[in-house]
């Protein structure tokens, strides 16, 4: 068993370094490479193989989620190129996008206050189709290499992506 | 014997030479083994061609009787005879104030344990006992030693119950393949045998739990997309709903044990009947002469459970809305675990998917046969066309923050294996140590999630606030089980640490391994050792005091005298991290108490021949 854990996550998945990602093959690679080093392959094999086993598939799952998520990716993507996306310290973000960010969670509270699921639900596909948008944005931004744009594009998104876990946890709320 | 044993089991055989192994269903109500002969699964019958074990432990002081003949002695003598056990493993006293139980629980840190008669008994020894006597099924009808098993757990089980049930596994001598969810290996079990292709839902409503997962069935590879559940919703709570209804009915309150035992027995029984019957008569003598007959029609036990049944619905809901799925999307739904033969449920199921459920397997042994499947795989058995399972991780992990939150680490969903990192800091120029508590669980609160671990990374060399950069890492095994490692960055100081919450290892003990193995970088291995001996240090003094406690008079001052000696330096050993002088200490006891087991031995058949209960003395 040898496996080269330096490797990218795109070489490993035999995909060009580009955030348009062909998901059928990555879907189809995922499965060859667990095929061969799923730890279920090596389950009476020696302990040292066994561990080894265990480091490999966990890197391959790794890259799997970071392939399969335009968000992760695109962050991926900016790591490759040296670009900090300062996620945890950079809050400075653009005016307009605050006061969006604000009336979503206007809504939200709103939604959940009155458990209005059908509600959330509608809240949950507009918030899947504006994050659509900001995804095809950080896209285009890193096809023209517009990395600093990019980290912005980033940053939005994991704005909408705590919205969208919060929409999903006040659904569970007011079903369960 | 040792001699004798050249190599390890499963280690080192030929190339294409077939192992022995099998899948055990370990179940809250009944257990099973099963294996795959010339081909095909099979589940391994007792001498009488009995496939099912029911979950049933008798203790005395005389011996241990597991399966039919332990169940007949539980109307006699219920608090010695242990039923549902699973519902125990990695269980507090306060996860299971269920006031029906006729057991004397003794509360320890991790996991409650039992008091029997034949000594203090933690749910992994009583699950270890059941899984003995399958073991030895399956080395008599196989005609060898066996080379490992797959034994399956509850999808929902959380970190502390897997981990029990792995502990029971090689307590009772087995090589644990894998622990496998229940639904993937009943996925298993019907996708091979009915070539089954796209999504399908596992519904499995056993005797004490209940799982529910979505599988992508693609040409050899089971991929679970959600699963959800209730590790505390199951058959038994059918029973116990009946039970309050009799009580309900015949004006009954304040019954000793043995009349609890009695009027459950009789619940399961009227419900098994209803299955196949409208109405069914309960009739029961109390031990103060009451007689009770009543009729319990299938409409009433449909009203008294309906909302155990609607319990089941939103795990399924969650499931999918976690899967992204819709009830369009699900090809078919497999009903798994007897306690789906209900009618009412088996409608709603139906209702729910608007389709009627797949019923084309034996709901009580689909489990052990996929188990059996996957353990012919794992031991090597199979040729280039056997499959692949990706299976996920239940419910999510996480770290404490400030306020009493908790940060999530790694989501439920996950597929296994799974890492996550997170970096902490210093907040004090100096400062060495920091604080560590690990959860499972999906709410926001730090008491509402269950508490895996809490430890205190020492050793961090004193740097400015902010400065020391210390990466905690989780992984996710194959088995689900979580191991936690902490390192420095900028020296490299490192720790790791199986978590092992359930029992023996105290937040205390805890910390100390993890301070010892910063300071010699010793690796998880040494750890996992070490916490192996102390569970067997551990039970064999609980069963030598026990013993002393009720027997101690056999012995002369001298002969009483060694054997604390013993304990003592036991103890001892205890608090230090040598496992081979745990090992060496725990083999001493065992040896200085031989002649005091063979006297209590003597003691317990005489009284039986005096006519006397041996429990009541």
């Amino acid at each position: 068993m040898s496996f080269d854990f330096s490797r990218s996550h795109f070489d490993l998945f035999a995909q060009p370094e580009l955030f348009q990602i062909d998901r059928a093959a990555l879907d189809a690679r995922y499965r060859e490479l667990q095929a061969q080093y799923h730890p279920d392959r090596y389950a009476s094999a020696a302990d040292i193989e066994k561990r080894l086993a265990l480091q490999i598939a966990t890197r391959i799952n790794e890259a799997y989620q970071t392939l399969k998520s335009p968000l992760a990716r695109g962050r991926y993507l900016l790591q490759l190129s040296g670009v900090e996306t300062q996620e945890e310290t950079n809050t400075a973000m653009p005016m307009d996008f605050l006061m969006g960010q604000m009336e979503w969670r206007e809504a939200i509270a709103e939604a959940k206050a009155s458990q209005n699921v059908e509600a959330l639900e509608r809240l949950n596909v507009e918030l899947r189709g504006e994050t659509d948008a900001l995804e095809a944005e950080l896209g285009a931004l890193l096809d023209r290499a517009q990395y600093e744009d990019a980290a912005i594009a980033v940053r939005k998104l994991r704005f909408m992506e705590k919205l969208d876990a919060e929409i999903g946890n006040a659904i569970e709320a007011a079903l369960f | 014997m040792a001699l004798l044993q050249i190599s390890e089991p499963g280690m080192s055989a030929a190339p294409h030479q077939h192992r022995l192994a099998v899948g055990i269903d370990l179940g809250t109500t009944n257990s099973l083994v099963a294996t795959v002969r010339s081909g095909s699964a099979v589940c391994l019958p007792d001498q009488h061609g009995r496939t099912l074990l029911p979950s049933v432990v008798h203790y005395s002081t005389a011996r241990v009787v597991v399966g039919h003949e332990a169940q007949a002695k539980q109307n006699q003598d219920p608090a010695n005879t242990v039923v549902s056990v699973k519902r125990f493993m990695g269980r507090g006293l306060a996860d299971v104030a269920d006031a029906a139980t006729p057991y004397r629980f003794v509360d320890e840190p991790g996991m409650l344990k039992l008091v029997t008669a034949g000594g203090v008994k933690s749910p992994v020894q009583v699950s270890a006992d059941i899984l003995r006597a399958l073991k030895a099924r399956a080395e008599e009808s196989l005609g060898g030693e066996l080379a490992g098993a797959v034994i399956t757990v509850p999808a929902y089980f959380d970190d502390a119950q897997r981990q029990a049930t792995k502990d029971a596994a090689q307590l009772a001598g087995l090589n644990v393949l894998r622990l496998l969810n229940e639904p993937t290996a009943a996925a298993i079990a019907y996708g091979l045998d009915n070539a089954a292709e796209g999504t399908y839902v596992i519904y499995d409503l056993g005797g004490g739990t209940f799982d529910v997962s979505i599988l992508e069935l693609t040409r050899g590879v089971f991929e679970v997309r959600a699963t959800s559940g209730d590790s505390q919703l199951g058959g038994d709570d059918f029973d116990h709903r009946v039970y309050c209804w009799l009580l309900e009915q015949a004006g009954l309150s304040q019954l000793n044990e043995h009349d609890v035992r009695l009027l459950l027995t009789r619940a399961r029984e009227a419900k098994e009947a209803l299955t196949e019957h409208d109405l069914t008569r309960i009739t029961a003598k109390l031990s103060n002469e009451v007689v009770i007959d009543l009729e319990l029609s299938s409409a009433t036990f449909q009203a008294i459970t309906a909302h155990l049944v609607q319990k089941t619905i939103n795990p399924v809901r969650r499931a999918l809305r976690d899967a992204r799925l819709t009830v369009a999307d699900i090809k078919g739904v497999v009903l798994v675990g007897g306690a789906t033969r209900m009618p009412h449920v088996h409608r709603a199921v139906g209702e729910l998917f608007g389709q009627p459920p797949l019923t084309n397997l034996d709901p009580d042994k689909v489990v052990a046969l996929g188990a059996a499947m996957q353990a012919d795989v794992l031991a090597g058995n199979k040729g280039d066309d056997d499959w692949l399972l990706l299976d996920v991780i239940p419910l999510s992990l996480g770290l404490e923050t400030m306020g009493g939150l908790v940060e999530k680490i790694i989501p439920r969903n996950s597929t296994i294996p799974t890492a996550r990192a997170q970096d902490f800091t210093t907040f004090k120029d100096g400062q060495t140590a920091l604080a560590v508590h690990v959860l499972q669980g999906e709410r926001e609160l730090v008491t509402d999630c269950r508490s895996l671990a809490r430890f205190e990374l020492r050793g961090i060399p004193p740097m400015v606030a902010g400065a020391a950069r210390i990466r905690v890492s989780f992984q996710v095994d194959a088995d689900g089980l979580l191991s936690v490692s902490a390192r420095e960055q900028s020296t490299g100081i490192a720790a790791s640490i199986a978590v092992k919450p359930s029992y023996g290892l105290g937040d205390d003990e805890i910390a100390r391994m993890l301070q010892d193995s910063l300071r010699h970088a010793g690796d998880d291995m040494e750890a996992r050792k070490l916490a192996e001996a102390r569970v067997e240090a551990e039970a064999l003094i609980d069963a030598s005091q026990a013993a002393l406690a009720s027997d101690g008079d056999l012995l002369d001052a001298a002969e009483r005298g060694a054997i604390d000696d013993q304990i003592e330096r036991l103890l001892a050993a205890m608090a230090g991290h040598d496992a081979d002088v745990l090992r060496e200490l725990t083999e001493a006891l065992n040896h200085a108490t031989q002649e005091f087991a063979a006297r209590r031995m003597d003691r317990a058949v005489k009284r039986g021949l005096a006519g006397q209960k041996i429990e009541e003395l």
